[in-house]
């Protein structure tokens, strides 16, 4: 069964006005588990992300969280329910604990300790200066940030594109605690062995449009040979 | 920018009396030129035809600016061609910054906003508490002064925020994405081209004296006037550009940080993104 109280799309379509990268899509994403979006280069995964976020706005269409339009919403109360995670992880100056500030400014040192735990970093990095980091510390870091803002949902755009096998597991094994702990995801993956360890539901977008919706099982029993290859069918 | 320091620093050298030179001083002084070409020449650096051009130039320049002069240094002469000269300066500086620092959005009224502004602030303390008398003999040169050094470092305000909201935009994004708000988002940019843009003026300001002699000040020396009162008017002068510079480029990268984001906190993309 498919819940309907997270995002809402309908007839989005989103991109340059003279080339839209998403053509009119309307979809329902469940606001429970992991629900991965998959697609070809270009399909508009990333373009579908940055609209939940608000970081963009459609061109027509419209787009609905909790039952209200994001454009009546206040977008910095929307992005603070709406955490984003972004494939290249933007490090800000300072020290991770000063990352941590920036996203919720009373942060004292107890909280950052837990959050850097929860995500398995050393309590060792806080006073690190986050630009030295590796690419999978500071990816945990981000993650570890935007969860500071205590979201009701997380946006995730191929968050371990960049990170070697261990650093890729970690950020997995935190999004199921995420989402058995009731805070849904969003994620988009290029990676189809890692869609089948993590998604509860998948929406296949191609060419700008949904071309398949619903549980991982659905999906590889689809007649379009497309969708079954985008989610790896056996 | 030169143009227009060089028209202040002038006239207030105006002020005094007694600093003919004369056309064969003049002449002379055209000498030290054709030095720099022999140089050019000598160490092949093809620089000959700029420096002839940029000596002709600013002579013609300033012959029109002392010709034109005559006509708001007079102490009976009306308030209106000094107005008039404010307006083209003010209109020369906004189209000078559109031109030099294109793309960023309305730079134009955005420029032409911050030189009246700082103008009205910086002069109106000036003239306010009647450090100098409100005429046409001081109102041109110090707004020359204060649009002429604000010049360049509100271009370079203007390009600095338009080349961070689009090399750092994943960085901005990172920000609002936390639900900061756009003008807490672009904080960290926004000081960075403050810091810029104000730094070499505080530097010139402390070097003052002690590596180079100002223009107003030698000017008025040369011209006669004791150089305990050419301090004096050098030092407001100093003050006038660190002020100026500071309004100026502060209300116009406040401007451009409002431009650069939408209603909805998003930042906007450009044509260099």
């Amino acid at each position: 069964m498919v819940a309907h109280d997270g995002f809402s799309l309908r007839k989005v379509v989103a991109g340059p006005a003279a080339d839209p990268i998403l053509r009119g899509i309307t979809v329902d994403i469940p606001n429970a588990g992991i629900t991965a979006v998959v697609g070809p280069s270009g399909s508009g995964k990333s373009t579908l992300l940055r609209l939940l976020n608000r970081l963009d706005d459609p061109l027509a269409g419209e787009i609905r969280w909790r039952g209200q339009r994001l454009d009546e919403l206040r977008p910095d109360e929307l992005r603070r329910q709406v955490a984003m995670v972004f494939q290249h992880p933007p490090i800000f100056a300072g020290s991770v604990l000063d990352n941590f500030r920036v996203a919720t400014a009373d942060t004292d040192e107890g909280r950052a300790l837990r959050m850097l735990d929860h995500v398995g970093l050393a309590a060792g990095l806080l006073h690190r200066n986050a630009a030295d980091l590796s690419g999978g510390e500071a990816q945990r870091m981000c993650v570890a940030r935007a969860l500071l803002t205590d979201p009701m949902v997380v946006l995730a755009d191929e968050p371990t594109a960049a990170l070697d096998g261990e650093a890729r597991h970690t950020i997995e094994k935190l999004a199921q605690q995420l989402a058995e702990a009731g805070t849904p995801l969003v994620w988009v993956s290029h990676d189809t062995q890692q869609l089948r360890r993590l998604a509860n539901h998948v929406l296949a977008i191609v060419d700008g449009q949904v071309a398949a919706f619903g549980h991982l099982s659905d999906l590889d029993g689809s007649d379009d040979p497309v969708v079954r290859g985008l989610v790896g069918a056996p | 920018m030169n143009n227009f320091v060089d028209a202040g620093d002038l006239m207030l050298a105006f002020a005094a009396e007694g600093a003919d030179i004369g056309l064969a001083g003049l002449a002379v002084s055209g000498v030290l030129i054709l030095v720099a070409v022999l140089i050019s020449l000598w160490r092949k650096l093809d620089l000959e035809r700029s420096l002839l051009w940029a000596a002709i130039r600013a002579l013609v320049q300033l012959l029109v600016v002392g010709w034109a002069l005559q006509l708001v240094v007079g102490p009976d002469d009306p308030l209106f061609w000094p107005a008039l000269w404010l307006m083209f300066m003010l209109l020369f500086a906004a189209w000078t910054t559109s031109r030099r620092a294109a793309g960023v959005p309305h730079v134009l009224v955005l420029s032409l906003l911050a030189y009246a502004l700082s103008g009205l602030v910086t002069l109106g303390v000036l003239f306010g508490f009647q450090v100098y008398e409100f005429e046409g003999r001081t109102i041109v040169p110090l707004a020359g002064i204060v649009i002429g050094n604000s010049l360049a470092a509100t271009v370079l305000v203007s390009r600095q925020l338009l080349l961070a909201a689009t090399e750092q935009r994943g960085v901005i994004e990172g920000r609002l994405a936390l639900g900061l708000s756009a003008a807490e988002a672009f904080q960290p940019q926004l000081r960075q081209a403050l810091r810029m843009a104000l730094v070499p003026q505080i530097e010139t300001t402390k070097a003052v004296g002690i590596v180079a002699l100002p223009g107003a000040m030698v000017g008025l020396i040369l011209a006669g006037v004791d150089p305990a009162d050419a301090v004096k008017v050098q030092i407001s002068v100093m003050y006038l550009v660190l002020g100026s510079v500071a309004t100026t480029t502060t209300v116009m990268s406040i401007g451009i940080s409002r431009e650069l984001f939408s209603s909805a906190q998003q930042l906007r993309r450009f044509r260099s993104d």
